[in-house]
């Protein structure tokens, strides 16, 4: 098991956030795995996905990394996290793709995919200009290493983070929304690469509102609205003959 | 008094203009980064007096700062001022210019995606690699503009030595124009502001294009 997510529990007290809240939602990914979430916007999807990547914190539940314990309920029923030098290091088991890439603007393709893997993983700087190299040109962007970000579109631009986080060679990858920000005929040049690194068993836990390609390429589908797990299992299954009378709801508006 | 005997006693005062101008960026802009660390500390307590600090500062006439600067170790210490004219002056402008150049730093960096944050959180960047690889660079190219402003107002700026009577170009001026009833000094002195100012502008622009490589 990669990720275990048990009962977690966030809320947005006090902050204009409230429908983007979590309740008892347990997420458990296996090696190999890829799971999508689906939901409508607001419904906690992405909430989920910045628990798993610690971009905010849980307030209850627990969070375990290839059994690596990263927050835990404590004694009082909050959620306590381990130090930071634990978290950093856990930190490496993933990687996460953002819905707007958010690469680093002053930086080429190549320094974008390179620096992190030099700064933090502190390594060989020609081991990874090498890797780099290898990855941009596996997302079909070798010939645009020297090229700024702003110089790219919106789909090559992403492919591009895919590579920074891959780079990092993580044991799972998250992806909010990777082609929410795309113009539609750009969608099919992320989707490609996203269904390249699944044939290649990479562990993923993608956040969509394709559903198509979630029915496609996941080998489990999870359902969320108001910040609960709704129904989760089979993609064939879930799309074709949803159990719950909401998921019916969702999709055919979906498909309307 | 010939023109080029006007010229050489200009000349010194010119020299010194330009060490209070140099000497105050040297000073201001690093000092300002660390007034804008503070105002933007989580430490209520530092943050609100270095916020009532900037608001003194941004409130009150340079004039009077430096004279503050100047007389008040005497007025309210009742310590010697003997020598301390020029530490002063540079006291005044350092503290005046970094506070305003901390207001610049502080719209830079609140203008900043988020996500420039948390993409390099996820990829384990530490806060100040986060800050000094990430963050700094963007905001530089951000603020430059009205640090140009600034840097064009301090070259006027430095004139308010006189009131210190620092003799700088502009208190030079006033004075040869004086003893000599002659008009000139002050052309001098404005020709030299100008130049002084198109050149500042000029290496700015440079500066700036030297970063427009990406937006």
């Amino acid at each position: 098991m990669i990720l275990e997510m048990n009962n977690i529990e966030k809320n947005f007290i006090g902050t204009t956030h409230t429908d983007m809240a979590l309740c008892d939602v347990s997420l458990c990914v296996d090696s190999g795995e890829v799971v999508s979430i689906i939901g409508p916007s607001g419904s906690g999807k992405t909430t989920l996905l910045r628990c798993a990547t610690f971009l905010e914190t849980i307030d209850s539940g627990s969070i375990i990394y290839k059994g690596e314990t990263v927050a835990q309920t404590s004694g009082g029923g909050t959620a306590e996290y381990v130090s930071k030098k634990d978290m950093a290091r856990i930190r490496n088991y993933f990687g996460l793709v953002f819905q707007n890439f958010n690469l680093f603007p002053h930086y080429s393709i190549l320094r974008n995919v390179m620096d992190a893997p030099i700064t933090v993983q502190k390594r060989e700087k020609d081991e990874v200009e090498e890797e780099a190299r290898k990855l941009l040109d596996k997302m079909g962007l070798a010939s645009k290493a020297g090229a700024y970000p702003c110089q790219l579109s919106g789909g090559q631009k992403q492919r591009v983070a895919i590579a920074r986080a891959l780079a990092m060679n993580p044991d799972i990858l998250f992806f909010d929304e990777p082609t929410s920000a795309l113009d539609p005929e750009l969608t099919g040049e992320v989707l490609k690469i996203i269904r390249r690194l699944a044939d290649e068993k990479m562990t993923m836990v993608i956040v969509t509102h394709e559903m198509s390609f979630a029915k496609a390429v996941s080998n489990r589908v999870i359902f969320i609205d108001k910040g609960c797990i709704v129904e989760q299992g089979d993609p064939g299954e879930l799309f074709d003959n949803p159990k719950q009378e909401r998921t019916r709801q969702f999709l055919q508006n979906y498909n309307r | 008094m010939s023109f080029s005997t006007m010229l050489s006693t200009m000349g010194a005062g010119m020299l010194r203009t330009m060490g209070i101008f140099f000497l105050t960026l040297i000073g201001a802009l690093p000092l300002g980064m660390l007034v804008m660390f503070g105002r933007k500390s989580k430490n209520k307590v530092l943050s609100s007096i270095v916020k009532a600090f900037i608001s003194i500062i941004r409130g009150t006439p340079l004039m009077l700062q430096l004279l503050v600067w100047y007389f008040g170790p005497y007025y309210l210490f009742g310590l010697s001022i003997k020598g301390y004219r020029y530490p002063a002056i540079l006291i005044g402008f350092i503290v005046n210019y970094a506070c305003y150049f901390a207001e610049i730093y502080r719209g830079g960096i609140e203008s900043m995606d988020p996500g420039q944050y948390e993409a390099a959180e996820v990829l384990g960047y530490t806060r100040s690699q986060t800050f000094f690889r990430i963050i700094l660079p963007q905001v530089i190219k951000t603020i430059l503009p009205s640090v140009t402003n600034e840097v064009i107002t301090l070259v006027k700026d430095t004139s308010l030595a006189f009131t210190l009577a620092y003799q700088e170009v502009f208190s030079l001026a006033k004075q040869i124009s004086a003893s000599e009833t002659s008009f000139t000094p002050f052309v001098v002195a404005g020709v030299f502001y100008f130049v002084m100012n198109y050149v500042v502008a000029f290496v700015m622009e440079k500066i700036e294009k030297s970063m427009a490589y990406y937006n």
